[in-house]
C-alpha cells in the first residue's frame, strides 16, 4: 500500500515540474492588470469580522476575558513561578518576544520563533506545524511543555484552588464548571480572542478612506496581490493574510539532515517537508525578527528572500519563484506591510489575586 | 457455505469489471473541493482539477487507498481510479481545511 503511494508521488513530481513553466507563463500574460481603487466592493473580502468566531460553550463574556487575562499574565502558573504566556507573547513586542527563536524554561533556546498571537483567533489552525486546531486546544500546551512553562499541574491546581480570588473568578466565569484544564483553556482562549488587529491604514483604505495609505503603500498592495509581481496573496490571502496553509519557502535552515520537518511530522506528504503555516501579516511590522527560524531581521530581508526565489530549492513550494522586482518595488512592498499595523488601545495589566 | 460466498464475490467482480466505468470530475476552487462527498462504483475514476490561481495538492492516507498526486497549478488535473469498495478521505496537504470523502460502492 505505502509502496504504491510513494511510487505515484515520484512519477507525478516530474509532471508537476513540467507544469510549473506553463503556470508562470499564464500568470505573466494576464490576471494582474489594475487593482481596484480604495473602497471598491470587490476588495471588501479583505476586511475581518469585528470579533473573531468562538466555539459553542465558550462565548466570550467580560468575566471570562478578565480571568483569561489574569491567567495569561500570571507567572505563578509555571514550574519555576517566573514565566507567563506574556513572557514570550509580550505586548511590547507585538505579542511576540523580539527573539530569533523562543527562550523557554531555564532560558533554554527553543527551535522555533514565538509567533504573534494577534489575530490567531481568526485562524482555523494553530502552531507553525498546525498541530493544534484552535485556541482552546492550544492553551494548556505551553503550560505542560517541559521546555516552556514546565508547570506541575497538580501544584498549579492546588495553587488556583487555594487562591480565593481565582476561585471566585472561575466561579463567575464558568459557574459550576470548576477549575480544570478545560476552564483554564477556555478562559485564556477568550482573552486571546480580544487581541485583534483589524483597524490598520489598509483596513481604512479598503473601506474607502483614500488617504489612509500613502501612494507608495497602495503601489505595494498592487505588487502584493499581482501574480506576476509579488504573488504574495497566493498564500497571504484575505482577510487575515493567511491561507491557513503550509508551504516550504526555501529558508537556508531547511537544508540538511537535522532540518526541522515542520508540517511533515504530522502529515507525511512530500510537499510538506519543511513546510510551515503561513503567518498573518497584520501588525507584522511589530514582530521582527521573521520566519519560524528567526532568520530574517527586517521586512526588507524577507522581501529579498522571496525575490531570490528562496535559498534552498529542495522542497520549495511551487508558488515560490524568482521575482522580477526593482529596488523601488521591494521598498513599496515593505511600505505596504507597514500599513497593516492597527491603532491599539494601550494594554493595561491585570491585578493578580495574591491569595 | 464459505465456498459459495467466494464464488459469488468473484462473479460480482467480473460484472463490475466489464460494466463501463464512469469518470467523475471534482474541482478545487476557492480553497475547497467542489463536493464534500461523492458516491462512485468500484472501477470508476475521479479527475481532480485545480481551478485556483495557486497550487493545490491531492492526497489520501486512507486504509483503503493511499496516493499523493503532488501539487499542480490552475487548469491541470490528475486522475485516480478506485478499485476497492469502501470509504476514502481525500485531502489537500497545503490547505488542511480542504477535505472530502469518496464512497466507493
Ligand atoms: C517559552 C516561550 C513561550 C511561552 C511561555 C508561551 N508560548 Fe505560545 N508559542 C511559543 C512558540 C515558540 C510557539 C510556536 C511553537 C510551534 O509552532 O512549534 C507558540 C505558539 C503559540 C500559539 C499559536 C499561534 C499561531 O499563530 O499558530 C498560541 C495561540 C500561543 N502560543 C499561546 C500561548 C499561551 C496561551 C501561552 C500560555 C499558556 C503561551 N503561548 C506560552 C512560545 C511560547
Ligand atoms: C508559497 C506561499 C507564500 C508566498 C507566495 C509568500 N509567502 Fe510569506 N510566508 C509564507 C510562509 C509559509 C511563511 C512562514 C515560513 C517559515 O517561517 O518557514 C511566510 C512568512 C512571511 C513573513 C514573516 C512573518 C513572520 O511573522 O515571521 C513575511 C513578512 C512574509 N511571509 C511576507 C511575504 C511577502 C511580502 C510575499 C510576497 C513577496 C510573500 N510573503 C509570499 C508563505 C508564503
Ligand atoms: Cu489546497
Amino acid at each position: 500500500m505505502k509502496q504504491a503511494g510513494v511510487g505515484v508521488g515520484r512519477k507525478l513530481l516530474v509532471a508537476s515540474a513540467i507544469v510549473l513553466g506553463t503556470w508562470t507563463a499564464v500568470a505573466q500574460s494576464g490576471e494582474h492588470g489594475g487593482v481596484p481603487e480604495s473602497g471598491d466592493p470587490s476588495l471588501q473580502g479583505w476586511l475581518l469580522p469585528d470579533t473573531p468566531p468562538y466555539p459553542a460553550g465558550n462565548e466570550p463574556t467580560e468575566e471570562r476575558i478578565a480571568l483569561g487575562k489574569q491567567l495569561f499574565f500570571d507567572p505563578r502558573l509555571s514550574g519555576d513561578g517566573n514565566m507567563s504566556c506574556a513572557t514570550c507573547h509580550n505586548p511590547m513586542f507585538g505579542w511576540s518576544d523580539g527573539l530569533p527563536t523562543a527562550r523557554g524554561h531555564k532560558s533554554m533556546v527553543l527551535k522555533r520563533a514565538t509567533p504573534t498571537i494577534v489575530n490567531a483567533a481568526y485562524n482555523t489552525i494553530q502552531m507553525w506545524d498546525g498541530r493544534k486546531k484552535d485556541l482552546e486546544d492550544q492553551a494548556t500546551g505551553p503550560l505542560e511543555t517541559s521546555v516552556e512553562m514546565n508547570a506541575d499541574f497538580k501544584r498549579m491546581f492546588e495553587f488556583l484552588n487555594l487562591n480565593q480570588g481565582y476561585k471566585r473568578a472561575f466561579e463567575k466565569a464558568y459557574p459550576g464548571e470548576g477549575i480544570n484544564k478545560q476552564t483554564i483553556a477556555k478562559a485564556i482562549a477568550s482573552y486571546e480572542r480580544t487581541i485583534v488587529s483589524n483597524d490598520s491604514p489598509f483596513d481604512r483604505w479598503i473601506k474607502g478612506d483614500k488617504d489612509a495609505m500613502t501612494e507608495q503603500q497602495v503601489r505595494g498592495f498592487r505588487l502584493f496581490v499581482d501574480p506576476a509581481k509579488g504573488n504574495c496573496a497566493a498564500c497571504h490571502s484575505a482577510p487575515n493574510f493567511t491561507d491557513n496553509g503550509f508551504h516550504n519557502v526555501g529558508l537556508a535552515s531547511s537544508a540538511g539532515e537535522n532540518a526541522d520537518p515542520g508540517r511533515y511530522a504530522y502529515k507525511p506528504i512530500k510537499i510538506l517537508k519543511g513546510a510551515f503555516k503561513t503567518p498573518t501579516l497584520r501588525d507584522v511590522a511589530l514582530t521582527a525578527p521573521y520566519f519560524h527560524d528567526g532568520s530574517a531581521k527586517t521586512l526588507m530581508d524577507v522581501v529579498e528572500h522571496y525575490a531570490k526565489g528562496g535559498e534552498v530549492k529542495e522542497h520549495l513550494s511551487p508558488n515560490i519563484r524568482k521575482l522580477d522586482l526593482s529596488r523601488q518595488e521591494k521598498e513599496d512592498l515593505v511600505a505596504f506591510m507597514e500599513a497593516l499595523t492597527s491603532r491599539h488601545e494601550p494594554v493595561t495589566l491585570p491585578k493578580l489575586p495574591l491569595n | 457455505m464459505n465456498h459459495i460466498k467466494t464464488v459469488a464475490t468473484a462473479a460480482l467482480l467480473v460484472i463490475s469489471a466489464t460494466a463501463t466505468a464512469a469518470e467523475y470530475e471534482v474541482t478545487q476552487k476557492n480553497k475547497a473541493f467542489s463536493v464534500k462527498e461523492l458516491n462512485i462504483k468500484v472501477g470508476d475514476t475521479v479527475k481532480f482539477t485545480n481551478q485556483d490561481s495557486f497550487f493545490h495538492n491531492v492526497f489520501s492516507l486512507s486504509d483503503l487507498k493511499t496516493f499523493d498526486l503532488g501539487s499542480y497549478p490552475k487548469g491541470e488535473y490528475k486522475k485516480v481510479t478506485f478499485d476497492k469498495a469502501g470509504k476514502v478521505e481525500v485531502e489537500c496537504a497545503i490547505h488542511p481545511s480542504m477535505l472530502m470523502t469518496i464512497n466507493v460502492e
